[in-house]
């Protein structure tokens, strides 16, 4: 999921150097097949290791966890394929030019600045992911705490710090040599999450599905008895799994990978890779938290306490890769996105080091990474509207007959009918996601559909 | 570069997707399993860059 999510941050850095302020020539572009392969270790990163096992902690049943993620995934593949792929062939620009074309550099700065700071969340959840595993050979566990500012024990917190400025350092001084290993890491990755799952059903000793069902509903039971009775239906699974990666397809963020497709069949991309980590390794991370329910009674999801537990050593190194993977290049895009915040003449890492900074610090607090399911769905919340003004200045502008690329045509820094169809949509979701405690991928569609509708009557507005 | 690749696939497909099955099946012990996986593993890292590095 998270190394899908680092393509958001609509930095000129995403378009690979090229092509980023004119459409991509022909001869640069890739058959769909080349998709499948590109997106295919995306979204088998650190965060799977953390989310799969917060489907049983929320009670997630195993039928509608199988069924569910089934259906959530399918929506997701469509939506790439028939919302963000056609856009994507049809202008073949980055979603940075795009926007800026529609609401003007100045804006385009903000929302990214916004995109850092969510980003900079993610890259905390993973060092704590990380760092979990970091401390199992030192006999350092975290436990979640209930307060959202708690902190775990000062040994763990300590690791947290350490492995944040690793990564920072590492972040600003040498991306380009995570991102390669990153490449090499992602098949073994895949089979590890598989391997994970296979020596966590041995350990339930489970011979039937029947048989896994009864673990599975005891695994629930015992975190019930604990946490109080929780629910996570069928269709808040297929939401949260069609939606977690909204800022990605609503938000239109993929337009900056799609946009060298020959086709719109390039919308096919991301299938293997979210049915391999936002299926398989969702599921097998998951039954790792019910074996050690099973044999321990631990109901604490530690993603290094739980992948030593089913693989040894193996399972401590793919946490930490996993981990290391994905907050590096999140920590060093949200640097980039804040760079913008900096004079000229600062040194051109200083962004990056900022981004580190505030990433440890979110590490250290692990009910982050405990509420991933919430930050999630909050991230689609809060970036996926603007890909409904991407939607709408794209299909709609000509034919309702106003001003297409508005920005570009008016020469304006900041199209504040942008702004507004962005933030009221948003204000409002955050308003019943903290206010009236909705669960926040629930918001993501309204708010989208909202943002899209609020620019075509600001633009029809502004005209008149 | 054939047989590297061929060694990376043998490293994940065999000493740790098919230790894991030959775990559940009960044909394998949980710490034996645990070894090869990491001899997987250790493969893996040094054969796998060899080709990769190659191809790309």
């Amino acid at each position: 999921m998270a190394e899908s999510q680092n393509a958001a941050v609509i930095t000129n850095e995403n378009a690979g150097g090229e092509f980023e302020r004119t459409p991509v020539p022909s001869s640069k572009l890739k058959g769909w097949k080349s998709f499948l392969g590109m997106y295919a270790g995306e979204h088998a990163a650190g965060t799977e290791f953390m989310i799969g096992p917060l489907f049983l902690a929320a009670g997630a049943s195993l039928k509608d966890l199988a069924l569910g993620l089934l259906l959530g995934n399918i929506l997701a593949i469509l939506t790439w394929r028939y919302l963000v792929a056609p856009i994507a062939v049809s202008s073949k620009l980055t979603l940075y030019y795009q926007l800026e074309k529609i609401a003007g550099k100045n804006l385009v700065k903000i929302y990214n600045v916004v995109n850092g700071v969510l980003f900079c969340f993610l890259a905390g959840a993973m060092i704590t992911v990380s760092a979990s595993a970091v401390g199992i050979p030192f006999d350092i566990n975290f436990s979640i705490p209930e307060n959202i500012f708690g902190l775990s024990t000062p040994a763990f917190s300590m690791i947290v710090i350490i492995v944040g400025v690793v990564m920072t350092v590492v972040a600003a001084a040498g991306y380009n040599t995570v991102s390669k290993f990153a490449n090499i890491a992602a098949p073994w990755m895949i089979v590890v999450f598989a391997a994970c799952g296979l020596s966590a059903l041995s350990q339930m000793e489970v011979d039937s599905w029947e048989s896994l069902l009864v673990e599975w509903d005891k695994g629930i039971s015992v975190v019930q008895s604990v946490n109080g009775k929780t629910d996570f239906g069928f269709w808040k699974i297929v939401i949260f799994s069609w939606l977690c990666n909204a800022a990605m397809h609503f938000g239109m963020a993929d337009l900056t990978i799609m946009r060298f497709a020959k086709d719109s069949r390039a919308g096919w991309g991301p299938s293997i890779g979210m049915f391999l980590g936002h299926y398989m390794a969702w599921i097998c991370a998951s039954f790792m938290l019910a074996a050690q329910i099973k044999l321990t009674g631990d109901i604490s999801a530690n993603p290094g306490a739980l992948a030593w537990s089913a693989v040894g050593w193996t399972g401590i190194i793919c946490v930490i890769v996993a981990g290391w993977t994905t907050a590096n290049p999140t920590i060093y895009r949200a640097g980039l996105a804040f760079q913008t915040l900096f004079p000229l003449k600062s040194k051109k890492y200083s962004g990056v080091i900022l981004a580190g900074i505030v990433a440890t610090a979110a590490g250290i607090f692990p009910s982050l990474s405990g509420k991933l399911l919430d930050f999630v769905g909050l991230y689609g919340a809060i970036l996926g509207p603007m890909g409904g003004v991407i939607f709408v200045n794209h299909y709609l502008a000509k034919k309702m007959n106003f001003t297409q690329d508005y920005a570009d045509e008016k020469g304006t820094g900041f199209n504040t009918g942008v702004l507004l169809a962005w933030l009221i949509p948003v204000a409002l979701g955050l308003y019943f996601i903290f206010g009236q405690g909705l669960f926040p991928a629930y918001a993501v569609i309204p708010s989208w559909i909202a943002s899209s509708v609020l620019y075509v009557v600001i633009m029809k507005l502004q005209k008149s | 570069m054939k047989i590297l690749k061929l060694i990376s696939a043998l490293s994940i497909v065999g000493f740790i997707l098919l230790t894991s099955i030959l775990l559940l099946l009960g044909s394998m012990n949980a710490a034996n399993m645990k070894i090869l996986m990491l001899i997987g593993t250790i493969l893996w890292f040094l054969v796998t860059p060899l080709w990769m590095k190659e191809e790309s």
